[in-house]
């Protein structure tokens, strides 16, 4: 079976982030960028499922401007067979990410499309569920076991008070949640033979979706700042603080 | 403007974070409905019925929606949500499962994880794991949106006297069913609901350990919570994390025992009114955002602590 991974390429996670001084937008103009970490683990995932004899191909698919070909191929050079980048410089919402992954599933084909279950920049977690309405398929988000056999993917969600489970009928959409595997380095051979493996351009028009954003970003601020605290001696100097100063307690 | 709330409820009653989505709802004004699907959902429904300030209960009772499989509920959200002009879920599991999907069907933006209402159409929210606050203004004509209960005080659970409506329809798409769950039993406040939390990460060294916490938080009424170090290292189970990738909290006391502090870490309890860091590394993050700092070993801090209290 062929399957569909989305990779998203982000602010590395380490970097702190900071907003412009002008309100704008975010300072991320020389900032390190990777492969989102959910995605990683989605790219990890497929390529476990090859080798399990599971999967046939792994599709990657990025969108955003040219630079996402460096994610495409770093997860090529993890396992996925061939890449396809949708090529725009428009920032995307996840609901015409969506629109896009749709025509590009429609075209594929895939049993299994597998995303993370969020980007670390949006912090949006909407993506895979979108493409699940639009393509009419079902969803397992939030997965951290994932296992496919006899046309189904039984998949194990994280959720609120624990785990659930539950059986979806492929092909399906699965979102990874950070316990579903522990995603594997490239290796420096892997990485020069994903030069040369084969990555698709196109763009979101020629998909036949209109990019155009519906929520506008106005401003963009630092989070109210902390008022600096003090070191204590000992506990009674914190229990007493906690229940005089603060009366937390 | 009319607002429509889906409920967060175990069938047999309302869970306390739709009471924070509703007071978002009040924050943007205008007429509120809350939408309990569900399976033998009666007392939810009756529950959402007292809520302070909600005009209308519309109760979708079917098996079809016993487990708010997102496939199937998303389709009555989508089909009902047509009359409204805001659509809001609280940011749990189940609210993040279903709200893009039913967004996507309705053609609309969804907005996530508000943490403040301007106007009915502009929002404020975190982004890049809290370190940057945006305000967003959505040109759809329906706004779906993810409330961050911690945000947000709860209205009042009683005083309302909304009507109940029964829904007739139910719609199954078919493709997904439930196979089982299995939650985790705790005596403790709720993470996201409780006063007090206390939490231990890595220095915590092992999950027996963690016996100490639960001793301090026993004393204090307190939920206990962990990093994702923790929480990897199987200290504990993973819906006990705070984090960007786990629970966001924002209590009254939050006390971080042998926790560096983590920028994912820091995005799930930051807003707590009053942070205790104790750590023996005096140069760990965690001391930024700390009001009280204390540097000691956490294995002779904990247990005096607990003494004290």
């Amino acid at each position: 079976m062929k399957i569909l991974v989305a990779v998203k390429r982000v602010v590395d996670y380490n970097v702190k982030v900071r907003p412009k001084s002008d309100g704008t937008d975010v300072d991320i103009a020389n900032a390190k960028m990777s492969i989102n970490p959910f995605c990683e683990i989605a790219v990890e995932e497929a390529v476990r499922l090859k080798e399990k004899g599971v999967a046939t191909e792994i599709v990657a698919v990025s969108m955003g401007p040219k630079q996402c070909q460096e994610q495409i191929r770093t997860a090529m050079a993890l396992g996925a067979d061939r890449g396809i980048l949708v090529e725009t410089d428009t920032a995307l919402e996840p609901l015409a990410v969506a629109k896009c992954l749709k025509a590009i599933v429609d075209k594929e084909a895939p049993d299994l499309i597998i995303l993370g279950k969020q980007s670390i920049d949006g912090d949006n977690n909407q993506t895979g569920q979108m493409l699940a309405a639009l393509a009419g398929l079902p969803q397992g988000t939030f997965a951290s076991e994932v296992v496919v056999a006899d046309g189904k993917a039984k998949v194990t969600r994280e959720v609120d008070g624990g785990l659930q489970t539950v059986d979806l009928t492929l092909p399906a959409i699965v979102t990874t949640d950070l316990r579903l595997n522990e995603p594997r380095y490239a290796s420096l051979p892997n990485i020069m033979k994903a030069k040369k493996k084969p990555l698709d351009i196109t763009n979101p028009a020629d998909l036949g979706v209109d990019a155009a954003p519906r929520v506008k970003t106005l401003k963009v601020e630092p989070p109210a700042e902390r008022k600096a605290g003090i070191k204590v001696a000992d506990i009674d100097a914190l229990v007493d603080k906690l229940k005089n100063e603060a009366k937390v307690i | 403007m009319s607002i429509l709330v889906i409920a967060e409820h175990d069938n047999a009653s309302l869970k306390g974070a739709t009471l924070n989505v509703v007071a978002a709802a009040k924050a943007i004004g205008g007429d509120i409905t809350i939408l309990v699907a569900g399976a033998d959902c009666g007392g939810a429904a009756e529950a959402a019925a007292k809520v302070d300030g909600v005009s209308k209960v519309l109760v979708a009772d079917n098996a079809a929606y016993g487990h708010q499989l997102a496939e199937n509920v998303a389709l009555l959200v989508a089909e009902i949500g047509k009359n409204y002009t805001h659509i809001l879920a609280p940011s749990t599991s189940n609210g993040k499962n279903i709200a893009p999907r039913a967004a996507a069907l309705l053609d609309s933006q969804a907005i996530s994880d508000i943490s403040s209402v301007e106007s009915a159409d502009t929002f404020k929210r975190p982004v890049y794991a809290g370190n940057v606050i945006a305000t967003v203004q959505s040109s759809d004509a329906i706004k779906v949106l993810t409330v961050r209960g911690t945000a947000f005080d709860a209205v009042a659970a009683e005083g309302g006297s909304a009507t109940i409506e029964p829904l007739g329809t139910a719609t199954d798409a078919g493709v997904s069913t439930f196979v089982g769950e299995e939650l985790a039993k705790s005596d403790r406040p709720e993470l996201t609901a409780a006063k007090i939390v206390v939490s231990g990460g890595r220095g915590m060294q092992n999950g027996e350990n963690f016996e100490m916490l639960y001793k301090v938080a026993d004393k204090l009424g307190a939920a206990v919570g962990a990093s994702r170090a923790a929480v990897d290292a199987g200290f504990v189970p993973n819906d006990m994390q705070v984090g960007q990738t786990g629970k966001i909290v924002a209590p009254d006391l939050y006390i971080a025992v042998g926790i560096s502090g983590a920028i994912q870490h820091l995005a799930g309890m930051k807003d707590s009114k009053v942070i205790v860091a104790i750590n023996k590394d005096e140069e760990a993050p965690i001391f930024q955002v700390a009001d009280y700092g204390l540097v000691a070993d956490l294995f002779s801090a904990v247990p005096e602590l607990e003494s004290k209290l």
